[in-house]
């Protein structure tokens, strides 16, 4: 990724010109002679430009103009107010943005440290060649390629709040429930975790997965040489041995959880009794349901300012940690 | 027994009667909490249910009337129109990614390391931030003022520029020796046959990867739809079935129909290509 990869690499192939072996790499005539082979200086660019343009389109001039409608009353027809932080102090003060807020730190933590437990333990339980956990592995991970609105809408079925309903009937083999799930306000939050380690715990897993193979075996046999039990081996080998995988999972995770739509929206649309409400089915809600732009895209804004801080912390961290 | 791969627990290499029995029990355990509920999709899908209590993973008999329903109700529609988004959008988004990689791996220009932050940066601006704005905005495109809402292009060209896809192009083009490409300048060949007869056919795995995520990615989609759909002649599969949830007149077993029908091409997607699945995961999360 880094510049100076690619340099040493792109002079020798600027050097190798034929019949200019002398012109390694710079003065005007190597150029000349390079331009004429491998094209003019907007070249590159003229390969970048459909990417650019996209990302122009679709990516910053959205995020500029949530930054100027965050500071606008929006009307459409009748032309945008400027308000100054008017937005920003409506959203604030708003006793619903702030239950939305919170509930919305609840859910990326809840899901974040459950999905990675869940997903760290089934690594463990799950490491090794044969066929046959290829196969359980492979079945594990299905949830995390179903579509969110077919995990939402087969959830919602497995939740349905009478005693025979699916998860009910399980329930009752244990003795407890019935339960409410996402019908109950007590139980709402906790369904839609559920559902959200269910579908994240196996994608933590092949990931855990992944960075276990890098872990020293030599380790394991000096940790069994000295006599360390097996608890002791994953606590003081492979744990620290995976520091890397769990800081980039926690990040990947706690942005994914803040900015949680699609299954809050089809398992509860933030019911009951807004027990369930989060920042983007409220900034939905604001936008396009009441026509308030100019106060979504301050939440908007505000949700993008959280997950810069949360980036920001988490990769000063690492830095820290590494040095 | 093979070479012993000693792993973390020692589980797996555990040969007792009492470890095996361990082995066999979580096995199953696993299978029944992360397969079970599919499962259940599928058999609930070919059932009779009239009622959510009624779902199983033990079938009861045999029907296509869900299918049938289904279609009645225009699924069929939706599931053309997911395929058209799909199809449409990952082309858009494959030759845009390999592209871009071409000139990011292989070519050394002023403002090189702007245009890579750039790319960054679009990393951190996911949908979900800028949904109100990009719903503005596609109803009436700056400069070319085209209006996309309603349309299935409005949910294919916002994906159609993925920082994912381009910095795998972009990494795994790096690797490919700088000898043929120099042997192809002395021939005389220009950068459009370099990057399309050389470059491009040494990156096939890269393709399995970007094409494997593109999919999942775009199949996945469900604001972006929201947004600019208005009426059901433009719903894609997944938002369709929320309505027919919604409809009173639609059984249970209907919805599951149409949800069976949501997930197969990716999952579908994912056991052809699994290995290109399980490569590009850990290195897009590991190399962060």
């Amino acid at each position: 990724m880094s510049l100076d990869q690619a340099e040493p690499a792109a002079r020798a192939a600027a050097g190798s010109a034929p019949r200019e072996p002398a012109l390694r790499g710079g003065g005007t005539a190597g150029r000349r002679g390079r331009s004429r082979r491998s094209g003019r200086w907007w070249t590159p660019w003229l390969f970048l430009a459909p990417a650019l343009l996209l990302f122009l389109y679709f990516k910053f001039i959205p995020m500029a103009s949530a930054l100027t409608m965050s500071f606008q009353d929006v009307q459409p027809y009748l032309g945008n107010r400027w308000v100054g932080t008017e937005n920003y102090a409506t959203v604030l003060q708003s006793h619903g943005f702030r239950e939305a807020a919170w509930h919305t730190v609840v859910l990326a933590v809840g899901e974040t440290v459950g999905a990675m437990s869940l997903g760290f333990a089934l690594a463990l339980l799950m490491e090794g060649q044969s066929r046959r956990l290829g196969f359980v592995r492979s079945a594990a991970f299905l949830p995390v390629v179903v579509p969110l609105a077919v995990v939402a809408e087969l959830w919602r079925i497995m939740y349905h709040p009478t005693g025979d309903g699916m998860l009910n009937s399980v329930l009752g083999l244990v003795g407890a429930g019935p339960s409410g799930f996402i019908n109950d306000p007590d139980t709402s939050m906790a369904s839609i975790m559920l559902t959200g380690i269910w579908r994240g715990a196996p994608y933590d897993m092949m990931i855990f997965l992944a960075g276990l193979t890098s872990v020293d075996r030599g380790l394991y046999e000096a940790a069994k040489v000295d006599g360390a039990s097996r608890w002791q081996r994953v606590w003081y080998v492979t744990v620290p041995g995976l520091r890397s995988v769990f800081s980039i999972l926690f990040i990947l995770a706690a942005i994914r959880g803040l900015r949680v739509f699609t299954e809050v929206f089809l398992l509860t649309n933030g019911g009951p009794n807004g027990s369930t409400e989060v920042v983007m089915t409220l900034i939905y809600k604001l936008g396009l349901e009441q026509n308030r732009l100019g106060v979504g895209a301050a939440g908007a804004v505000l949700l993008f300012v959280a997950t810069l801080i949360l980036t920001i912390i988490v990769q000063l961290l690492r830095r820290r940690e590494s040095k | 027994m093979s070479a012993p791969t000693e792993t973390a627990l020692g589980l797996t290499e555990s040969r007792s009667v009492g470890g095996r029995i361990l082995k066999a029990v979580i096995y199953l355990l696993v299978l029944t909490v992360f397969a079970g509920p599919l499962l259940a999709l599928l058999v609930g899908a070919f059932g009779h249910i009239k009622d959510p209590t009624q779902l199983s993973v033990v079938p009861k008999g045999f029907t296509l009337d869900n299918f049938r329903i289904a279609f009645d109700q225009g699924v069929l529609k939706y599931l053309l129109n997911s395929f058209f988004v799909v199809g449409f959008g990952l082309l858009l988004q494959v030759v845009v990614s390999v592209l871009a990689g071409y000139a990011l791996a292989r070519k050394v220009f002023p403002g090189m390391t702007l245009a890579l932050v750039a790319i960054l940066a679009t990393l951190m601006l996911p949908e979900e931030i800028l949904a109100l704005p990009l719903s503005v905005i596609l109803s009436d495109l700056p400069v070319v003022h085209f209006n996309l809402i309603g349309t299935l292009a409005g949910m294919i060209v916002p994906l159609g520029a993925w920082g994912f896809s381009i910095l795998v192009m972009t990494e795994f083009m790096k690797d490919v020796p700088r000898e043929l490409e120099e042997a192809a300048r002395i021939d005389g060949a220009g950068d459009l046959r370099i990057f399309a007869q050389i470059i491009l056919p040494m990156c096939k795995p890269a393709l399995g990867v970007i094409g494997v995520f593109g999919f999942t990615m775009i199949w996945d989609q469900y604001l972006l739809p929201l947004l600019v759909s208005t009426d059901s002649s433009s719903y894609t599969l997944p938002l369709a079935l929320r309505t027919l949830r919604i409809d009173p007149a639609v059984t249970p077993g209907v919805v599951m129909a149409a949800s069976l029908l949501a997930l197969l091409p990716s999952v579908i997607v994912f056991l052809f290509f699994q290995r290109s699945f399980v490569s590009g995961l850990s290195s897009g999360a590991l190399k962060g």
